[in-house]
């Protein structure tokens, strides 16, 4: 296992100079063609690609890669207004240069986001303005040569798509969509990204992120039943592939493998216990999350989530319900419907989709859950808002619900909640660091800075506040944290998921079937 | 592709370190990953392989840490059925580094 270091936490967030170059050589590992192709994605020039990254030299000289990606910037300036807009507007204010954790934790300035979107800018300005055709150097165009290839393959994934930056451009400017169009034209020229191509194919064949294979997951399943029961003497049930239930319930397939994951999930269980309602896991549509959103395409981004579409009609369900997972509530709240719907067919009298939060709230509201704060005595709880819910979507009814609902859910379940500094939550919240793709062993280094905002404002409330439990939404947010803060001198432990403290407090076998 | 030899053979493995060829494993080369690992194989340290390559005959992945936790708990004493007890063994998390000793493929995904 190589050795890392965690950047020293200071008292307070602080704004580092910057240091060029300081994280030019983190790169994600390449995509071989076995896991291209499946994809519909080319093989990269050399099959096995050993000699990578020397072969760019080739890919340059055949041109074939270099005309093939202008030609794909030309479609996606084309497919996405928005993306050209965001070409043309930037006034270079400034305002984003210190917002990206990844530019506070690494100090590299290619990760300010301006300095991160400048790298398509100056080949956008370059071949496609008349300025940067007639006199480049006046405009700072650039080619779209093997130098500035190298950049984005660096940079574009040292982004994790988390839009902090977004929310202070005065202009809007979506740096996560540059990213995204950035690594849909790298995937098209047989670039890829092996964390998220290797994912990727998995869902198409087996139907989730990790691989469980139908027989795995129902082992699993009963496991968990059988668990539940010599805990607590109830018989909780994990259905798989039933048909007719209420619900469809979607979970990140990392909650059926992972701690802290697992006990969110078991959370879950108990509340559709209470509920009263039948639910079912399905094994065809087992993965809530969606990598082809990190790689920026959309054409995945269908494929994908229609597995989910496509169960929901085959059970028979009336309502799908999405689990704690970040990145998976953006895809399900703001593009399931363009992607995959009209979802008519289900009980309008729901929302769709609607989240796990959203659902056990109700059950809340309604009366219909017990709940005993003191079972959450040991900790002392604030909440790290996950990005992709935070800044795009939303969950209920009203806005500022994907922040009120968590903490409703928090502040019923435990007695003792804080916030952390609120520079640091709710729409300016920071990434935990290994989102949009990049929580994955070789960036490990990028990770561990990238979390050093995150880090900071905890440290502030476990010092004065007693802060022992950091609550979560997002299976990510769930593994990076546990992996990273001992880096840090923080226990594992320290975080785990909103229906984590649900689970410990809610009390089985009162009031059920109220809804 | 990487790989490392071992008494005259070659082995595959990504960029990571794990076997590419699963039926290249044997106790040789489980005791190499270790070392690479920084790890000493002793008798907890087997238990826990030999437990994740039965599992990964009949299932064709790597059980959940929970299922892990309580095959151990059962072989071993039910003091050393928790996650602390194995990240004591695999420092670098028992799903991911165990795996690796045990030559199965590395988990993919939000862990």
């Amino acid at each position: 296992m190589a050795d890392y270091t965690a950047p020293e936490v200071l008292d307070d967030i602080i704004v580092p100079s910057p240091e060029e170059g300081a994280t030019a050589e983190l790169k994600p590992n390449p995509a071989v063609a076995k896991f291209m192709e499946p994809l519909g994605f080319p093989p990269p020039l050399s099959a096995d690609m050993e000699d990578w990254p020397a072969n760019k030299e080739e890919w340059e000289k055949a041109g074939g890669g270099k005309a093939l990606g202008l030609s794909k910037m030309g479609n996606l300036l084309e497919k996405y207004r928005s993306l050209k807009v965001y070409m043309d507007i930037c006034v270079k204010c400034g305002s984003c240069t210190d917002k990206c954790h990844y530019y506070i934790g690494t100090q590299d300035p290619n990760n300010m986001p301006v300095k991160r979107a400048d790298l398509m800018r100056s080949v956008y300005r370059r071949h496609f303005t008349v300025p940067g055709k007639v006199a480049p150097g006046l405009v700072g165009a650039e080619d779209f040569d093997k130098e500035m290839l190298d950049k984005w393959i660096t940079y574009f994934h040292q982004c994790s798509q988390c839009r902090r930056c977004s929310v202070f451009c005065p202009y809007g400017i979506d740096t996560a969509e540059v990213t995204m169009a950035a690594r849909e034209l790298m995937d098209s020229i047989g670039v890829g990204h092996k964390y998220s191509a290797e994912i990727v194919g998995k869902v198409h064949v087996i139907g989730n992120n990790l691989g469980i294979p139908q027989p795995a997951l129902e082992g699993t399943l009963q496991f968990l039943e059988e668990d539940i029961l010599d805990e607590t003497g109830h018989e909780v049930r994990l259905p798989l592939d039933e048909k007719d239930a209420d619900v469809l319930f979607i979970a990140p397939s990392a909650d059926f493998f992972s701690e802290p994951h697992i006990q969110s999930l078991i959370g879950y269980a108990k509340v559709f216990h209470q509920a009263g309602i039948r639910y079912t896991f399905s094994s065809y549509a087992s993965e809530a999350a969606n990598f082809g959103m990190f790689m920026g395409s959309y054409d995945q981004m269908k494929k994908i989530s229609k597995r989910i579409a496509d169960q929901a009609r085959e059970l028979n369900v009336k309502r799908i319900v999405v689990g704690e997972c970040g990145h998976a509530w953006r895809v399900a709240y703001s593009f399931w419907n363009t992607l995959n719907g009209p979802f008519d067919f289900l009980d309008p009298r729901f929302p769709v989709p609607q989240h796990v939060c959203e659902f056990t709230n109700d059950l809340i509201m309604r009366g219909g859950l017990t709940l005993d704060k003191e079972a959450n005595d040991e900790y002392t709880v604030t909440m790290h808002d996950s990005c992709n819910v935070a800044r795009a979507s939303r969950m209920g009814p009203n806005p500022g619900g994907q922040f009120d609902i968590p903490r409703a859910l928090i502040k019923a379940s435990c007695n003792k909640y804080v916030e952390m500094d609120p520079e640091t939550t709710h729409e300016k919240t920071f990434c935990c660091g290994g989102g949009g793709g990049l929580l994955t062993d070789e960036l490990m280094d990028l990770r561990i800075k990238g979390a050093l905002p995150r880090v900071t404002a905890l440290k502030q409330v476990m010092e004065n506040d007693g802060v022992n439990y950091m609550a979560l939404i997002c299976a990510i947010c769930k593994a990076q944290f546990s992996k990273i803060l001992p880096m840090y001198g923080i226990p594992m432990d320290t975080v785990g998921g909103v229906h984590q403290l649900v689970s410990n407090a809610i009390k089985l076998g009162d009031k059920k079937g109220l809804v | 592709m990487p790989s490392f030899e071992l008494n005259g053979n070659t082995y595959e493995t990504d960029e990571d370190g794990y076997l590419v060829n699963l039926d290249d494993w044997s106790e040789d080369v489980a005791n190499y990953l270790a070392d690479s690992e920084g790890l000493e194989m002793s008798e907890s340290h087997w238990e826990v392989v030999n437990f994740l390559r039965e599992y990964y005959e009949e299932y064709k992945i790597a059980p959940m840490i929970r299922i892990l936790t309580k095959a151990i708990g059962k072989k071993l004493g039910k003091e050393k059925g928790n996650t602390k007890y194995l990240y004591d063994l695999y420092p670098g998390g028992p799903a991911k580094q165990a795996c690796k000793v045990a030559g199965l493929p590395k988990p993919t995904g939000c862990v």
